[in-house]
């Protein structure tokens, strides 16, 4: 079998007295499109900037491609391309020349590699912006130029860290599409987002991370069936003279809101749908639809890390 | 021991081509900073001192002059890099590469040396043009330049590594460089100074750097230019320690 993408065994890290990873240990499969998902402060970009060398965990150990982070930085940094999370930009070089620079840092200085080079640039839409300096991009530019610096020596593993945060749609159709086309190649995709709905398009497997710890980790198809609830909306012939407090006991426990047209419901999966309908008579509610469907992997998401 | 030596050129281009693109600022400028101090102190003092026998005080100058500026552009050059390349956060695109903390330094380092030599030949060059200045022994001079300029890359490197904004770096210059630099017997003979003072300069490493370079125009020297050579290779050879000591353990750079 062949080595995981990327392995963490049991990293930790200590910022002063805060634990900000607390022995987290996984593997991503090679070739996988994996999605990493936690709340602000979960450690996501601790277990990230680890795993590219920018932070030095206090204990555990990680290996991208079967190569330790630390001990045999220079083969693991070959094999990852990290798209940071802030934007960064250099005032003093062209998009082509930092591109170049870059490719230099990583030993290629072949004409393939400058038509590898070019051919990011067209892929990314920058063509056009290739000889000015990042300082006059757009952030959403900008958010291109890190995705080709990340990509120009070719990576194995493609390290994504919020790369849709502040960007428009037309930017982020573009992003996942190539991000698409790179993992159907073959490459290993980890993805860190905010917008749970893209993690569940996009990613085969997820983890969470919560408070340094790693909370889930499976399929994404297997974390969102596994989940004991599902989600019922009910719309009434009237939501006049509707209160919460004339529920019965039972409704009442498992009311989420109430929208402009019907009342949203948490109902465990063991509980039948003619039980729902027999509840919602004893609390005189005509229905007039009623529809169902699974927990989406926010909802999963917000179960796993407490934050409904 | 696997080796990045292509990564660590490109690193080197990158800094030279760094300080080349704003060379109004970064060579020029200083050039015409240093001629100042020329005018000023040579012209005002030339005729009433002769601190080394047979010289103007001019001729003692020049070689002064033009250590200070390719030690104060030594360190610029690193340090300025660095902060710069942590505010604007493309220290992490060399960060995520594969070259190591000694190739780090080495780049680093070799584009200070070469950004001290151009602005310190800058200078040089309009002494030679204005002034009879001696050649006494070029490979002391060139010896001293070079190890003068990497220690003081190598001292910008700290600076930068160390500062976390660009008032650190200010307050590093200000009060460290500047004052030694200034104290090193850039305009004077320490045998000018009070016994006090003379003993104190002693302790100034940039003293060495300045008279051991100074040895090589006129063969004369406040002090000995093997005990120049020692110190100056004793304090390149501890910077460079405490900088890949800063870099392999990831000192605020790899927090």
């Amino acid at each position: 079998m062949s080595a995981p993408a990327v392995s963490f065994q049991a990293v930790k890290k200590q910022y002063g007295s805060l634990e900000a990873l607390k022995g987290v240990s996984f593997d991503v499969r090679p070739g996988s499109f994996f999605g990493l998902l936690g709340p602000n402060g979960a450690g996501k970009s601790t277990l990230i900037n680890s795993m590219a060398g920018l932070v030095k965990p206090t204990s555990g150990k990680i290996l991208v491609n079967g190569h330790d982070v630390n001990t045999d930085y220079r083969q693991a940094r070959r094999y990852l391309g990290v798209v940071p999370q802030e934007l960064i930009s250099d005032p003093f070089f062209t998009l082509r020349e930092l591109l170049d620079i870059q490719s230099g840092y990583f030993g290629l200085r072949s004409r393939e590699q400058r038509m590898w080079i070019s051919e990011l640039l067209e892929r990314l839409a920058l063509t056009d912006k290739a000889n000015a300096v990042t300082n006059e991009l757009s952030g959403g530019m900008k958010r291109r130029v890190l995705i080709a610096m990340a990509l120009v020596h070719r990576p194995q593993v493609l390290v994504l860290d919020e790369p849709t945060a502040g960007v428009d749609v037309d930017l982020r159709r573009t992003l996942w599409e190539f991000t698409k086309e790179l993992h159907k190649k073959g490459h290993t995709i980890i993805l860190t987002t905010h917008y749970l709905e893209e993690a569940e398009a996009l990613c085969e497997e997820v983890a969470i991370v919560k408070g340094g710890e790693l909370k889930a980790l499976e399929a994404t198809s297997d974390l969102l069936s596994r989940h004991n609830y599902r989600y019922l909306r009910v719309v009434l012939e009237s939501l006049a003279g509707f209160e919460k407090e004339k529920l019965s006991p039972e409704l009442k426990e498992r009311f989420i809101e109430q929208d402009a047209n019907g009342l949203m419901f948490k109902l465990e999966k063991n509980v039948p749908l003619n039980q729902m309908l027999s509840w919602l008579s004893q609390s005189h509610l005509s229905v007039k639809d009623l529809t169902s469907r699974d927990a989406t992997l926010e909802e999963v998401f917000l179960d796993l890390t407490g934050e409904a | 021991m696997e080796t990045n030596w292509i990564g660590c050129w490109a690193l080197f281009v990158k800094e030279v081509r760094r300080f080349y693109s704003v060379a109004v600022q970064t060579v020029f400028a200083p050039v015409v900073s240093s001629l100042l101090y020329l005018l000023i102190f040579g012209q005002v003092i030339d005729t009433k001192i002769e601190v080394f026998s047979g010289l103007s005080y001019s001729q003692f100058l020049i070689p002064g002059l033009v250590m200070m500026t390719i030690l104060q552009n030594a360190f610029s050059n690193t340090s300025s890099s660095l902060i710069q390349s942590k505010m604007h956060g493309n220290l992490t695109f060399v960060m995520l590469s594969p070259i190591s903390p000694l190739e780090f330094y080495l780049a680093f380092v070799g584009a200070s040396i070469i950004r001290g030599l151009a602005v310190g030949l800058g200078v040089l060059v309009v002494g030679i043009v204005g002034f009879d200045i001696a050649w006494e022994s070029p490979l002391w001079i060139l010896l001293f330049a070079v190890l003068s300029a990497a220690i003081m890359g190598g001292v910008g490197m700290t600076a930068g590594i160390l500062s976390d904004k660009y008032d650190h770096l200010a307050a590093f210059q200000n009060f460290i460089i500047i004052p030694l630099t200034f104290l090193s017997g850039v305009f004077y003979s320490i045998h000018a100074l009070p016994a006090f003072w003379q003993v104190f300069s002693h302790f100034n490493p940039f003293f060495y750097m300045v008279d051991g370079f100074r040895y090589g125009f006129f063969a004369q020297s406040d002090v000995s230019i093997y005990l120049s050579l020692g110190v100056t290779t004793l304090f390149f050879l501890g910077i460079t320690a405490i900088n890949l000591i800063l870099l392999y353990k990831g000192v605020k750079i790899r927090n």
